[in-house]
């Protein structure tokens, strides 16, 4: 039964999608008029002037920008013209370097907040002020302080995809057990060895929640940020084919990505399934 | 010659009779036989050293104990545009030789854009990337930052910089300018029966930034025609590709902006071009080629090298008959990233106007790159016009301070082109005539203006 649902769902899917592509496909062929024009005028025009072609795109258009990228992703033809493959590392590998910086202060800092009410109560405040501010919020003033446009990409990665690690690791910590806790401490197990062997296991599902809902985060920043610093990765190519205005390649670009966001996605929920351990 | 009458030399006599030189009889035979500016930069030295140190000896104890060096640096102070000029003369090898300059895909770049695949960097021995940049804050952002050595920007940008409106005051200067004319007004498809501005009441229009010739022209001319920019309509600042797309989704009405946008709204469809700027203030400045004083004192000789190239990349645009070739070279993804059917008729100025006429405006864009500095005044005028500037302004000051002339007319000499003798001229927008001498008067014969 399990089995003929899975089938049954990847059906539905497939079915919904070729509807959705026919209808989409339908939508951008309708033919407007075309209209009467000098020949030397419209010599001077594009096609959505000439012959009523609809500004939008159709799937067979995507599909055939999608095939020439996929064709050539790593060419190089200058600082602004990279291909497809290219500009992804480039902005995989700023998340991924914001991304680290901030589990390695969001993880520790969040066990200490875990572990001393104090110090959650005393930063507190803190956390929820800035936890609310929005990436290109905080560009501005990298920019300003940090004087370097690549390492504020990074900066803002980093400062995005801190909070949901922070509390949701402060929020597991405190949630241990406390039979556990109590265990360790019957044992006189050292503070040390207890939030290692004790706190650590019990926490990581919440920590990788953490961590999961953060590297979303991180990636829809990414292409905001690049929009707005420009120079490379997927969010400057967005930037740049959106001042060519090719609907076209803006498309591909989305698909692009959020292939990208589901697989760093997957990558941590199967992270998360190995740590996870039954109660 | 030149060398001998170097006032930061302190082995030199300058006050003797006869000549500061020694070799020519009078003060004035010796100044007729000099040619050139390097010359005339000595002189100009030459007398601010003698306003400083009446007595020779003075100078010279004072060149001894502090060095040529400290004292250039203390002198130029007072003339720091010029104290780069005599580092031209000097012509040598570039400090730095890899550099990055920022630009905006627009054909107001054109210069910028085409010394690079064109080879006229390369000529002048520099290892330059032309960056894309994706607005005007973050290329501002970016020349503060060093991140760019120089940067395409407007006009106006570097006077904002430099007053300290819209960013901290830091001394900021246009080297060249890029490009003359080539601007547009441009309105949706629904409005072409409505061609008089007096009837644009409740429009939305849109330039590209505050600190614009584009803001400027546009107040400009709907202020001549009676409509005041800050209460009858509404000016927003709106990024160039969000125009086009603005445009046929119908949020605005309209927009002065630069090309390629005006022609690929008609291009694709959704507008048509109204006027030309050109109709509005023949041969107008628009943007300019930027770098930070900083740049300039401190590499002098990559600061000539590059704006030498930009110089000669200048003159290679203004002609016609190497348009085409430009359009071809500037249109792919990684430049202007536009048809190149819509470059070439910016750059031509054989065009589709959008209400099916072709029309032939050869000057529908130029490239010129003298920094007159009434251009400057001008702008200032107009920026305290719309309150952006407020309070006394030294336009005199200012102006010399951040158009730099006479830099560009000693490079333009070296490069066998024949620069315009003096830095200011009178021109006239929208037939009204604009004395650079009397910026004030001007100022104050505006009808429409923003209060305060």
């Amino acid at each position: 039964m399990a089995r003929s649902l899975g089938l049954r769902a990847a059906l539905l899917s497939l079915a919904l999608l070729v509807g959705f592509l026919l209808i989409w496909q339908v939508a951008v062929s309708g033919t407007a008029k075309t209209q009467v024009m000098d020949p030397e005028y419209a010599a001077l025009m594009g096609q959505a002037a000439t012959t009523g072609k609809s500004a939008m795109p159709g799937p067979l258009d995507v599909g055939a920008t999608i095939w020439k990228h996929l064709k050539d992703p790593f060419y190089d033809r200058g600082p602004n013209d990279k291909g497809l493959g290219i500009q992804l590392a480039y902005s995989i590998g700023r998340v991924a370097l914001g991304y680290l910086l901030a589990v390695i202060v969001a993880i520790p800092v969040g066990f200490l907040i875990g572990m001393s009410p104090l110090m959650g109560r005393a930063l507190d405040p803190f956390i929820q002020l800035l936890k609310p501010v929005s990436p290109l919020a905080w560009m501005p003033l990298a920019l300003y302080t940090i004087k370097d446009s690549g390492l504020s990409a990074i900066f803002v990665i980093f400062i995005c995809s801190l909070w949901p690690m922070l509390i949701n690791t402060a929020f597991g910590v405190s949630g241990t057990r406390k039979e556990w806790l109590n265990v360790a401490r019957t044992l006189e197990v050292g503070p040390l060895r207890r939030a290692l062997t004790v706190i650590l296991p019990a926490a990581a599902p919440t920590i990788l929640t953490g961590m999961r809902i953060s590297i979303g985060i991180a990636w829809l920043v990414i292409v905001a940020a690049e929009m707005l610093v420009g120079g490379t990765g997927i969010g400057y190519f967005v930037w740049n084919e959106w001042n060519n205005l090719s609907i076209n390649n803006v498309i591909v670009s989305i698909l692009v990505i959020g292939l990208v966001g589901m697989i760093l996605d997957q990558v941590l929920a199967r992270a998360q399934r190995l740590v996870t351990f039954p109660d | 010659m030149a060398l001998f009458d170097n006032p930061f030399d302190a082995k030199r006599r300058l006050l003797r009779g006869g000549c500061t030189c020694g070799a020519h009889g009078s003060q004035a035979e010796h100044e007729a036989a000099l040619s050139g500016d390097a010359e005339i930069q000595r002189v100009v030295d030459g007398a601010v050293m003698r306003a400083l140190f009446p007595h020779d000896a003075q100078r010279r104890a004072f060149l001894r104990s502090v060095g040529a060096a400290t004292a250039m640096a203390a002198v130029s102070q007072f003339f720091p545009t010029k104290f780069a000029a005599e580092a031209f003369a000097a012509a040598g090898a570039p400090e730095k030789k890899d550099l990055k300059v920022g630009f905006i895909p627009i054909t107001c770049a054109t210069p910028i854009i085409m010394a690079k695949p064109m080879g006229f960097y390369e000529k002048q021995g520099l290892n330059v990337d032309v960056v894309k940049t994706a607005g005007w804050a973050v290329i501002r952002d970016k020349t503060l930052n060093k991140e760019y050595d120089a940067a395409h920007m407007l006009a106006p940008m570097p006077i904002a910089i430099s007053l300290g409106v819209g960013s901290n005051p830091t001394p900021y200067t246009a080297a060249a300018i890029e490009n003359v004319n080539g601007q547009a007004i441009t309105l949706a498809m629904k409005h072409k029966d409505r061609r008089d501005p007096k009837d644009w009441k409740g429009f939305k229009l849109a330039v590209p930034f505050d600190y614009s010739m584009h803001n400027y022209l546009l107040r400009y001319y709907l202020a001549e025609a009676g409509i005041d920019p800050d209460t009858d309509v509404q000016i927003r600042a709106v990024p160039p590709p969000d125009m086009v797309a603005n445009l046929r989704a119908d949020n605005i009405d309209g927009f002065l902006a630069p090309d390629p946008v005006n022609q690929r709204a008609v291009y694709d469809g959704v507008g048509f071009i109204h006027i030309l700027s050109k109709d509005i203030w023949d041969r107008h400045p628009c943007c300019a080629f930027a770098a930070s004083n900083d740049f300039i004192t401190q590499t002098p000789n990559t600061y000539a090298a590059l704006l030498r190239a930009i110089i000669e990349a200048t003159a290679y645009a203004s002609k016609a008959e190497n348009r085409k070739e430009i359009a071809a070279q500037i249109a792919p993804a990684n430049y202007l990233n536009q048809p190149v059917t819509v470059v070439e008729q910016v750059l031509t100025g054989t065009f589709a106007d959008g209400l099916g006429n072709v029309k032939k405006v050869p000057d529908r864009v130029d490239f010129d790159p003298f920094p007159w500095s009434s251009f400057a005044v001008w702008i200032m005028t107009q920026m305290q016009r719309w309150g952006q500037v407020k309070g006394e302004v030294d336009y005199k000051a200012v102006a010399e301070k951040v158009f730099l002339a006479t830099d560009a007319a000693k490079l333009m000499r070296q490069e066998g082109q024949t620069p315009p003798t003096t830095t200011s001229k009178t021109f006239s927008v929208m037939g009204k005539i604009f004395d650079p001498d009397k910026p004030k008067e001007y100022l104050d014969s505006f009808k429409i203006r923003k209060a305060g």
